[in-house]
């Protein structure tokens, strides 16, 4: 059974500091949810607060119909995976999945059947008798997901449970839990800092940063549509580049931007811009085009140019099927954010590209993001919107 | 490669003559006199070899086998109550409180105090027939007891003594119960456990490699103990507080006979020996370690 998660105007004050601030959220029945952001911004205590590992200080809990704020954690209808997997060391696998049935006072054969299943929907049969100490990380981690399993939550909370586990195994079990979700169709909330793990396995992105939700969507809403600045850097990798500038003029279909290396094109409809307002130009890595200059030879293939930037060539990091080129414009005024070089992805390999050797970055008028100067995305009005932000194939 | 042995020697020396001195020269004289009839006014050369006479005379002697079994019953006594007790306090000094550290060397402080004499003077004040405890009893209304004279009190009172001195078994299972990360309580909330059946399924058998060794040292400790009955109450009345450690002494330095003192010393510490050898193998069947000792299956 797959039960809604609705957290309304939750805080948790830890002494004087907000680690979370005013959350309101709905997680749907069944539905794979992932609260993500860096270190510190307060997804690991909200889903303590789910749990009720932590109290929260003002607003309510619910899961489902009822009002779990002050229900204690073993009655809240949840199983948690603790980062840690936090499996009791001193039990067999079988041991550590059957504790919480026991304590509830559930019969002998009826605990045995349900680790038996548990097991085997995780492989875990042949582990049963062994201790944690005995099992590989990944076997660890299976026998606390394992653990969760047999109590047949309403609610699976996950916290950052593939963040032990060395990066060949992570991408295996990422798939592992797509699956497990996708059988048992329970309700999970997963909190992870990874981007790479949200973006494939959620099917809602909360993105938190200072104790607050930035952003709450689909994955690819999130990366197409970017709310704000943190979420458009913190979703995608590489991250996005930023280019500093100011409206040069707005026109109907068509917005000039004034970067310090000349204007660019965007097509997009400039309502609520100011000429003259400082904006953030935000540029996905693979949503430049090396242009043609000197020796680099690039075909120009398809798509307006709207404007192009300038620099050298810092860095060519070649990963095989494509390479990350790190470019130091002319004028670092571009990048105020940090002197970081602007990072573009492009297919296959960089031809003859030495350290100094100078690039030519064509911007797409189509896939701009446009910030204010607060950091927020510029919206386009709704009817401009369907055509001009659709995800576009190069 | 060694080319300053003389003077790293050197360096050593004071730990090695008074290791030598102190400790070997005793520890291999005392088995040697064992076997003599060396009495403390003897010269060395006057003590004659009697075999395992001594050993022999000690398990017919009425006041050995009784101070023995006394000996017995005080440890059988003193080191699961200490232990309780210690852990217990541990326990509760692992809360989060305000001002915890404040407690946690409050309550060590008897440790520090308890084995010295000294404490041993005031226990036998504070036990005394008019001293503070009675007093405190005839206050409430209550009968005095007379505890340093009567032979069924004694022992508890030299019992009472060495558990007041739980500080250092306290210290050990404290830094045990913090070795147990947070997760595992967390997780056994989860699961329903309550602060019981956290307690005894969760944070004791994680605890079983400290209570171990906590169990180890205070059983040699225990067997050791002599300041308590010596000053407190002198190993009376009726021998109900004559624990081996006094027997030894007074046999030694009260009689004079090292030969048979030396023996009973002897005894004690195989004695010793085997309880610890049994603790140490009964582990596989009640200590828990997190780290590997077996291997992996």
């Amino acid at each position: 059974m797959a039960s809604s998660v609705e957290l309304k105007a939750v805080e948790k004050r830890f002494g004087t500091f907000e680690a979370v601030k005013a959350v309101s959220l709905a997680i749907e029945p069944g539905e794979f949810a992932v609260f993500v952001g860096p270190s510190g911004c307060g997804k690991s205590t909200l889903l303590r607060l789910i749990a009720g590992l932590e109290a929260p200080s003002k607003g309510s809990i619910h899961i489902g119909e009822r009002d779990v704020t002050h229900v204690h954690p073993s009655q809240r209808g949840i199983a948690m995976v603790f980062q840690s997997y936090a499996l009791y060391p001193h039990m067999s696998v079988a041991q550590n999945m059957a504790f919480g049935l026991e304590i509830r006072g559930m019969k002998r054969e009826e605990i045995r059947a349900k680790v038996a299943r548990a097991a085997d929907i995780l492989q875990l049969t042949e582990l049963l008798d062994r201790k944690p100490r005995a099992l590989s990380g990944g076997q660890r981690q299976r026998a606390a997901i394992g653990r969760a399993i047999v109590r047949e939550p309403e609610v699976f909370l996950l916290d950052e449970p593939l963040s032990n586990l060395d990066a060949a195994l992570r991408g295996q079990v990422r798939v592992e839990l797509a699956r497990l979700h996708a059988r048992l169709g329970a309700t999970m909330i997963y909190v992870t800092h990874d981007q790479v793990e949200a973006m494939t396995l959620a099917g809602k992105i909360v993105v938190m940063n200072g104790g607050r939700v930035e952003q709450v969507g689909a994955p690819l809403e999130l990366y197409h549509r970017p709310a704000n600045v943190f979420v458009a850097g913190f979703l995608g990798s590489p991250r996005m580049n930023f280019l500093e500038g100011s409206v040069k003029s707005v026109h109907a279909r068509q917005v000039v931007v004034a970067l310090a290396s000349g204007p660019v094109l965007l097509s997009r409809d400039g309502a609520g811009l100011v000429v003259g307002e400082r904006v953030t130009l935000g540029v996905r890595p693979e949503d430049f085009r090396v242009l043609s200059d000197g020796s680099l030879q690039r075909s120009v293939s398809g798509g307006a140019i709207g404007g192009a930037i300038e620099g050298r060539l810092v860095l060519a990091e070649r990963l095989g099927a494509e390479t990350l080129v790190h470019v130091g414009l002319d004028t670092t005024v571009l990048d105020t954010r940090s002197e970081a070089p602007v990072i573009v992805k492009i297919a296959g390999d960089l031809p003859a590209g030495a350290p100094g050797a100078r690039l030519r970055l064509a911007i797409d008028p189509e896939k701009c993001h446009l910030f204010d100067s607060r950091g927020a995305a510029h919206r386009e009005t709704a009817a401009t919107e369907a055509t001009a932000k659709l995800p576009v194939s190069a | 490669m060694y080319t300053n042995r003389a003077a790293g020697l050197a360096y050593v020396s004071p730990f090695l003559i008074g290791l030598a001195l102190f400790l070997l020269f005793p520890f291999l004289a005392s088995l040697g006199l064992s076997f003599t009839d060396y009495r403390l006014q003897d010269r060395w050369s006057d003590a004659h070899f009697v075999g395992a006479s001594n050993y022999v005379e000690m398990l017919a002697d009425v006041t050995f086998r009784k101070s023995l079994w006394t000996t017995l019953v005080y440890v059988l006594l003193t080191v699961p109550l200490k232990l309780a007790f210690a852990l217990f306090i541990a326990f509760v000094l692992n809360f989060k409180l305000r001002g915890i550290n404040f407690f946690r060397t409050a309550y060590y402080l008897p440790s520090i105090l308890g084995g010295s004499v000294a404490i041993a003077v005031v226990w036998r004040y504070v036990y005394a027939g008019d001293g503070l405890i009675n007093q405190a009893l005839t206050l409430a209304g209550f009968a005095t007891v007379n505890w340093l004279g009567d032979p069924s009190t004694a022992l508890l009172t030299i019992i009472l003594l060495r558990l007041w001195q739980f500080g250092s078994a306290m210290v050990v299972f404290l830094a045990g119960l913090q070795g147990i990360p947070q997760d595992l309580y967390e997780a056994a909330k989860l699961d329903g456990a309550g602060p019981w059946r956290t307690f005894s399924r969760v944070t004791l058998p994680l605890l079983t490699p400290v209570v171990f060794f906590n169990f180890i040292m205070q059983s040699v400790q225990a067997f050791q103990e002599f300041n308590g009955p010596y000053v407190v109450t002198g190993g009376g009345p009726i021998k109900s507080t004559y624990l081996l450690p006094l027997m030894i002494y007074e046999e030694a330095f009260k009689y004079f006979e090292v030969g048979y003192a030396s023996a009973i010393s002897w005894f004690l510490f195989v004695l010793i020996g085997v309880i610890t050898a049994i603790a140490f193998r009964s582990q596989r069947y009640w200590v828990f370690y997190a780290q590997d000792r077996e291997r992996a299956p």
